[in-house]
């Protein structure tokens, strides 16, 4: 707990810059409606105020700053605007009986994360079998290993609308699918990396042990490698989790993904509405936290049940 | 006919390879090199055996060839492609964010309670989708290459914060005291020992950024840009059916995201020449 107030202090620093930012990053929409509702405004034309700084127009009207921050479609919406949006299309929703209703992000955080979560199980199944491979074959971990790096130094994202190009011809209908194959293409790599060193974490001695005890391959992974890795195991599928995440919302948002948090956002984009976008960036981080904290959360479950725990 | 002979390739080079592994000279530089060159090469010879023994349309997967013919007569495009999204968008947004983080780290570092509070947060968004925030920039900043740059920015500048930020903290008690007996000044001591001591983070934050730096910079180009770019291209191409123009342009974000990761990790090697990591065996 004594992390707890630096960590709020930071926070509400965050939030009081993104406030004093509101004000000028709104002030030329926030004049225009003045203007429209007959309130004086210096200078009064449109076009002149196009060309003024947005300083000068603040200072000379800063009785009409106060609009900003009430805008329908702000450049920067306030912190408030955005939790409002967030709490009408979640909870408000959910209060009403129309929790998955295709205009809940509910709804649409619930299609991400089955993707992620598809994703993930099998980025992380590729990852470990990969390491178990690597770890056991010198020919993979020669010729795979070098590969895997190169792997994560493509940008997917490149490749993401291809994917759906490909697996609509194949004939799976199914949009899940690509996006799930991105997301494990972004999670497998710390997973295999994580467990390449943890399958290797145990000493020379512990395995040269087992060999005395005539524990043939199979037991001496299941008893000494496997267990010895799960640490190394749970911190990578911190990571991994978070990466099929970024690789779900990456895999709606190009591709013209109709339901998902990505597809939210690409949605907001077109039809101008800049609360929409906002709201879901901040349910996607409200998931990753999420995730990453139930990751946590079992991770120190299981390494309490192996005597790994103080 | 085709696809025998290419699953005969990949038998063979696997073979090759299992020897290679076993051989006296599998720690040997050479072998190092070749075993993974063998791998990509056969993955190439069997998607052009699949391709052309399977009679699969170009317009779902060109082979190999037909991409290196694209690669070949479209140079042109493809070169104004790099410049307008790597050279303009991705590279100066790396920079600007890199050189950001940096300072930032630098000059929170003094305060323990700034530190100990921007860890955690840094790590938290450093996890999040943050290329969600390209339709929002492209918006601010118009459809030119400064949107794309600007979400670079954001994009690398965590990572590399929270990375520069732990290795400040890596010169241990001892070395800080040797420095204080000297009567180093705060700058002395940062600029001759914290600063080389949190190298192997910073290039671990360069290493991770130089890839987001990139998905950064297409992503963006998807929510509008001018008629170039990478991004736009890959948009569009789709939508057109030249797959293979597609499929040249991953080639060459594909070639760029590997050399640009090589090049840092060269810095990396002259840079930190001292660590474990990086002496030789």
């Amino acid at each position: 707990m004594r992390g707890f107030l630096p960590v709020l202090a930071v926070l509400a620093a965050i939030l009081a810059l993104w406030v004093a930012a509101v004000a000028p990053m709104n002030a030329r929409q926030a004049l225009d409606v003045a203007e429209r509702e007959g309130a004086a405004v210096t200078p009064a034309e449109s076009r002149t105020r196009f060309e003024t700084p947005v300083l000068t127009l603040m200072l000379r009207n800063s009785g009409e700053i106060w609009r900003g921050y009430g805008l329908e479609r702000p450049r920067l919406p306030t912190p408030w605007q955005v939790g409002q949006e967030l709490w009408a299309t979640t909870g408000e929703m959910a209060l009403e009986g129309r929790a998955f209703s295709k205009r809940s992000l509910i709804y649409h955080a619930w299609i991400t994360l089955q993707s992620t979560f598809w994703g993930f199980a099998l980025g992380t199944v590729v990852g470990i079998a990969g390491a178990i491979g690597i770890v056991y074959s010198r020919t993979m971990e020669l010729s795979v290993m070098p590969w895997a790096i190169i792997s994560q130094t493509i940008p997917i994202v490149a490749l993401a609308p291809m994917i759906i190009v490909l697996s609509s011809q194949l004939g799976i209908e199914e949009r899940g699918v690509p996006k799930a194959v991105i997301s494990a293409y972004l999670c497998f790599f710390p997973v295999l990396v994580g467990m390449v060193k943890g399958l290797r974490s145990p000493t020379a001695e512990q395995l040269d042990l087992l060999r005395t005890y005539s524990a043939s391959g199979m037991a001496s992974f299941l008893k000494l490698r496997l267990p010895a890795s799960l640490p190394y195991l749970f911190t990578s599928l911190k990571i991994g989790i978070a990466a099929a995440l970024v690789g779900t919302i990456v895999g709606e948002l190009p591709t013209g993904a109709i339901s998902g948090l990505g597809a939210r956002i690409l949605i907001g984009d077109q039809f101008g509405t800049p609360l929409a976008i906002w709201s879901a960036l901040a349910a996607a981080a409200i998931l990753a936290g999420v995730l990453v904290t139930l990751l946590g959360w079992a991770q120190a479950v299981t390494l309490r049940r192996m005597g790994g725990g103080r | 006919m085709i696809l025998w002979g290419a699953i005969l390739f990949w038998l063979a080079a696997w073979a090759v390879n299992a020897a290679l592994a076993r051989s006296r000279y599998r720690d040997t530089r050479a072998v190092r090199l070749l075993a993974p060159v063998l791998f990509g090469l056969t993955i190439l010879v069997l998607w052009q055996g699949l391709v052309r023994g399977l009679n699969v349309s170009p317009v779902i997967l060109p082979a190999p060839t037909d991409v290196a013919q694209r690669i070949a007569s479209d140079s042109g495009v493809l070169w104004e492609d790099f410049s307008q999204t790597v050279l303009k968008g991705a590279l100066s947004g790396y920079l600007i964010g890199a050189s950001a983080a940096v300072l930032t780290a630098i000059a929170i570092d003094r305060s323990t309670f700034l530190t100990r509070g921007l860890l955690p947060v840094g790590n938290f968004v450093a996890a999040l989708p943050i290329v969600g925030i390209a339709p929002i920039l492209v918006n601010w900043f118009g459809f030119d290459w400064h949107s794309k740059a600007a979400v670079v920015v954001v994009m690398v500048f965590f990572p590399i914060l929270v990375n520069t930020v732990q290795g400040l903290s890596e010169a241990g008690a001892m070395q800080k005291d040797l420095m204080r007996t000297y009567a180093a000044s705060y700058w002395q001591t940062l600029w001759k020992l914290r600063l080389p001591a949190a190298m192997p983070f910073l290039f671990n934050g360069f290493k991770i950024a130089t890839t987001l730096a990139l998905i950064g910079a297409i992503v963006a180009e998807y929510f509008g840009s001018p008629t170039r770019g990478m991004g736009f291209r890959i948009s569009t191409g789709v939508g057109r059916l030249s797959i293979d123009l597609v499929w040249a342009e991953i080639a060459v974000a594909a070639l760029t995201g590997s050399v640009a990761y090589g090049l840092v990790a060269l810095a990396e090697r002259r840079v930190t020449f001292w660590h474990p990591s990086q002496r030789k065996t």
